[in-house]
């Protein structure tokens, strides 16, 4: 600790270093508003561990190997009889189909709000309607859905009754209602990435002679690609984890089952289960009364969301916090943009 | 490249995009004018008693499902004062314990957590946000239910009321814990964002007039942070009364209200939240009067929605007056 | 003199021959040509010896942030009824001194400090320090009033400092009271009378400033800090300002901390120029300013360096 040899240090400092200001000089009634705090966070992550605790262990003691590829199968020693093959598989179908749709429909939605968006009332319009399907029950979309898709003209999406009434229930409809509630997320991140694009890039591009829909496909949406892929996965995440749509619009059985003779169109045509209504049915909530099974799909359904946020987290660099929860928290409080363009 | 292709394509981007755009705007608002044209039926043969009370709302749906009329009443009967009152009591007391808990838990996380804690923290916060509800729900009726019914509810309060209802554990407290439990995440996310972001001058200035750390949190910062924390009370508020799944699974579903003049048994007695009836009730979209009061329900369901967010917007106006942006 | 001379930075009518001044020292070079240092401007009376009573004492004090010595071995005063300015180039340690009078520098982790630093002969660091922090207020830099009314502002640390006895309208009455009080000697009252109730950030940013030293003013502190309270100002503000802080050192000691080397002429009665975190010269501000006893002192203040 020499100082540049002009003066030395001092020979016998008595050095005070600062501790935290401690609150034994505080107000009562702050000391106690201070405890509160400390206490709650504790409590919060012995929750949090006793959750994840719990569901580790009770998944694990029953999940096998083999569970991975038999179907259910009912019985009457429920413990032992079937696997989860065809729920993980119909999770695959949704997620696929609900991603297929909102994706592309979210990043166009994002672009035109943002880098179009005339005219103003219409896209102000948009926003808020984007705005009501972030807010609205995911049993309220089911219901509507199924009226939609119950009527006769989309007969060929789910499968015909014997009198002449559609079923309305199947891959098809729950997968499109699915891309109805994963489309705010994706939206929302297309659309804060934009606008964190800044103008001069834009304007080099205009500047060169590239029109504005060149300027979008061939330098603006490059450039967010990872944000657009969180977008993504943060839809994939909430379609995966949520279970009324699948009650209401993929029907009753735990095995898929088809419809028709076309192989692919016939599966998604019929009906199945996804992870989620698994282990709703097998709770003693449905009608399975497997406690165990229930365990051991849950755990995997945590599993997944478990890689996603991990995914997302590191498509975002980790630079936003809580990737869902604040892709969440500006799809749902967004500003108005600037309507200069 | 030529500047007239560029702008002809232009002019065809915009406009299949706005088409897509006016496609979205179609669905919403379609979806929004069906639930509740198929909802008028419902409202419009009972009136304003919809809302009230009036018998069991189980036997009334299960008349609706077999078709045949309830002594006294048409086949649309229906008075849904229960599951409005279960919605009322789940959603309310679950905010109200997550916002607590809330605010205590992020001013926690940003000014008072050692950096280790910290740390760990954040991503468990972030993991709880992306549990799906069935996994709670299934936390909810093998966990805690169990936990609740052995040791909470005695065997004399059961006898009590055992000639209207069965106490199981799966009850008002359990729905409602569970609920603030999956609330409480995106909440202190939100709310620990905010205080974050509150400037260090405002901060400094306040500990240099000698007001001491707490106090200096409670009325700079949690004052800045009030839109947030509107704003995240909306959301919770949102998301506690679409929740549809957990509560289904959770909270007993028999279809009376819950009486708070039983005492301390109100706690423990099963509650129905509209979302869950909607849920249990799926399979009776095809039989006319059943369709119509599901919607019916929707319907309101909607309502409240749309006045949350009002109410939202609202309860951030006076703060703009003083800078404080949301 | 020829008007297009940059005024000098000295008084002109004085015996023995006057320096020719030199042109805009370092930065602080365009505040110089707005407002001379004229006889209105320059503060004309020495504080009266009968009120100069000595309120801290910094001893042989070292701060150090970690392993860095950021101050070394500073000893000065601070005394109501006379104005303290500490002069330097960037980097010198003023300011972290200003900071440590209030302990301030707490705030950061790792801040250290050796020596003592005395409140009416009570080491601060046995005071409780919200206690210590009433008796010596800060105003910062950048005006940084709360994002609250003006009439909340001023009566901020008031409403903590009064217990609540009474009835709530007898103490409301209270407040008010000691807050116009607070507007009036910061020289802010009349231009704000009509409207208490206004969002303090609505105000210019002379006013904000003025409003903080408000603020700062209320709980009656014995020693007022301020850390270049002007920078971020127009001239006129500047002005309002300077004139404001020779009017107060009659009931507080003030200790400033300034780049501007006219500013310091202008208000201050003791200097203390520090260098690299030692305390290269002290001194009544005449005996600094025209009689450097140190050649550090004598460039610094000729715009050798800044």
């Amino acid at each position: 600790m020499e100082a540049g040899g002009l003066v030395p240090a001092p020979a016998r400092p008595i050095v005070v270093r600062p501790r935290r200001q401690s609150s034994a000089s505080w107000p009562l009634i702050d000391r106690i508003g201070y405890w509160l705090c400390w206490a709650t966070g504790i409590a919060l992550c012995l929750i949090a561990l006793a959750i994840v605790v719990f569901m580790f262990v009770k998944g694990i003691a029953y999940l096998r190997p083999a569970l991975f590829v038999k179907s259910p199968a009912p019985s009457l020693q429920q413990s032992q009889s079937g696997g989860f093959l065809d729920p993980i598989v119909g999770t695959l179908i949704i997620t696929a189909i609900g991603t297929v749709i909102a994706a592309p429909a979210g990043v166009a939605l994002a672009v035109w709000i943002s880098e179009y968006g005339r005219p103003v009332s219409l896209a102000r319009a948009v926003e808020s309607a984007i705005d009501v399907i972030a807010g609205v029950p995911s049993v309220v979309l089911a219901i509507f859905g199924l009226l939609v898709f119950s009527e006769s003209f989309l007969g060929f999406l789910s499968q015909n009754a014997v009198n002449g009434s559609v079923y309305g229930r199947s891959f098809f409809a729950a997968g499109i209602v699915m891309a109805i509630l994963a489309l705010p997320l994706i939206v929302g991140s297309t659309r804060e990435a934009l606008a964190q694009v800044p103008d001069r890039v834009r304007e080099a591009s205009y500047a060169l002679g590239k029109s504005r829909a060149s300027t979008i496909r061939w330098v603006l949406l490059p450039s967010i690609r990872p944000q657009i892929a969180s977008g993504i996965a943060l839809g994939m995440g909430r379609i995966i984890g949520d279970t009324a749509i699948i009650t209401i619009l993929l029907g009753v059985t735990l095995t898929t089952e088809g419809v028709g003779s076309v192989p692919l169109i016939g599966t998604l045509r019929g009906t199945g289960s996804t992870l989620t209504s698994y282990v709703y049915n097998n709770s003693p909530a449905g009608e399975g009364n497997a406690p165990q099974k229930a365990y051991a799909a849950a755990f995997v359904l945590l599993m997944v969301v478990l890689a996603l946020n991990a995914l997302v987290t590191r498509l975002t660099g980790g630079r936003e916090r809580g990737g869902r929860l604040s892709a969440l928290r500006r799809a749902l409080t967004s500003r108005r943009p600037q309507w200069t363009r | 490249m030529p500047r007239r292709s560029g702008r002809r394509e232009d002019q065809r981007t915009e406009r299949m995009l706005g088409a897509l755009a006016i496609a979205v705007l179609v669905l919403i608002g379609a979806m929004i004018v069906t639930v509740f044209v198929n909802a008028w039926p419902s409202f419009s043969s009972n009136g304003l008693s919809w809302f009230g009370p009036g018998g069991n709302v189980d036997t009334q749906l299960r008349a609706m499902q077999e078709s045949t009329p309830l002594p006294g009443h048409d086949i649309s009967y229906f008075r849904a004062w229960p599951l409005i009152w279960g919605t009322l009591l789940t959603t309310v007391f679950a905010v109200v314990l997550a916002l607590v808990v809330s605010i205590l838990a992020a001013v926690f996380l940003t000014e008072f957590a050692p950096a280790p804690v910290r740390r760990t923290l954040e991503p468990v916060i972030r993991l709880l946000a992306g549990v799906p509800s069935v996994v709670y729900g299934l936390i909810g009726i093998l966990a805690l239910a169990p936990l609740i019914n052995q040791h909470l509810i005695s065997n004399g309060r059961k006898q009590s009321v055992a000639y209207v209802v069965q106490l199981n554990g799966a009850d008002l407290t359990t729905a409602t814990v569970i609920l603030a439990v999956m609330i409480t995440p995106i909440m202190v996310a939100l709310i620990a964002g905010a205080l974050e972001s509150v400037p260090l001058p405002w901060r400094e200035g306040s500990v240099a007039l000698g007001v001491n750390r707490w106090r200096t949190i409670v009325r700079v910062s949690l004052r800045t942070a009030r839109p947030a924390i509107v704003a995240a009370t909306v959301l919770a508020t949102a998301r506690a009364l679409g929740e549809a799944i957990m509560l289904a699974m959770v909270s007993g579903g028999r279809g009376f209200a819950a009486n708070p003049l039983d005492g301390l048994t109100f706690l423990f007695e099963p509650v129905r939240p509209l979302a869950a009836t909607i849920v249990q009730q799926s399979e009776g979209l095809t039989i006319a009067p059943l369709a119509h009061t599901i919607y019916a329900m929707a319907a309101v369901l909607l309502v409240s929605a749309a006045l949350l967010s009002f109410a939202g917007w609202a309860a951030k106006q006076p703060l703009k007056q003083y800078g404080i942006r949301a | 003199m020829d008007p297009l001379m940059p005024p000098p930075v000295r008084r002109i009518a004085l015996d023995h021959e006057p320096h020719i001044a030199p042109p805009a020292t370092g930065p602080n070079g365009a505040g110089s040509g707005a407002v001379a240092p004229s006889e209105a401007h320059r503060r004309l009376t020495r504080p009266d010896p009968a009120t100069v009573r000595e309120r801290m004492r910094i001893e042989s004090v070292w701060l150090a942030y970690g392993e860095n010595w950021v101050v070394r071995d500073v000893t000065l005063p601070v005394r109501k009824g006379e104005v303290l300015a500490l002069i330097g180039a960037s980097g010198s340690g003023k300011t972290t001194l200003l900071r440590s009078l209030n302990r301030l520098t707490e705030i950061t982790a790792g801040a250290a400090r050796a020596g003592r630093i005395t409140l009416e002969g009570e080491e601060i660091h046995e005071l409780e320090v919200n206690d210590l922090r009433r008796r010596v207020s800060m105003v910062f830099q950048q005006p940084n009033p709360f994002p609250m009314s003006i009439y909340d502002n001023v009566a901020y640390a008031l409403a903590e400092q009064r217990p609540p006895r009474g009835r709530r309208r007898r103490r409301t009455a209270e407040l008010e009271q000691a807050a116009q009080e607070a507007l009036r000697r910061a020289g802010l009252y009349d231009e704000i009378a009509a409207d208490l109730d206004r969002s303090a950030l609505k105000l210019s940013g002379g006013q904000q400033q003025r409003l903080c030293i408000a603020r700062a003013l209320a709980a009656e502190p014995e020693v007022l800090l301020l850390d270049e309270p002007c920078s971020a100002l127009d001239p006129i503000s500047t002005a309002t300002i300077e004139q404001l802080i020779v009017r107060l050192r009659e009931s507080v000691a003030i200790v400033i901390v300034t780049h501007n080397l006219q500013q310091a002429f202008r208000v201050a009665d003791h200097v203390a120029f520090m260098h690299l975190g030692e305390l290269i010269e002290y001194g009544p501000s005449e005996q600094v300013f025209d009689r450097p006893s140190q050649q550090r002192t004598r460039d610094y203040i000729s715009g050798a360096f800044g």
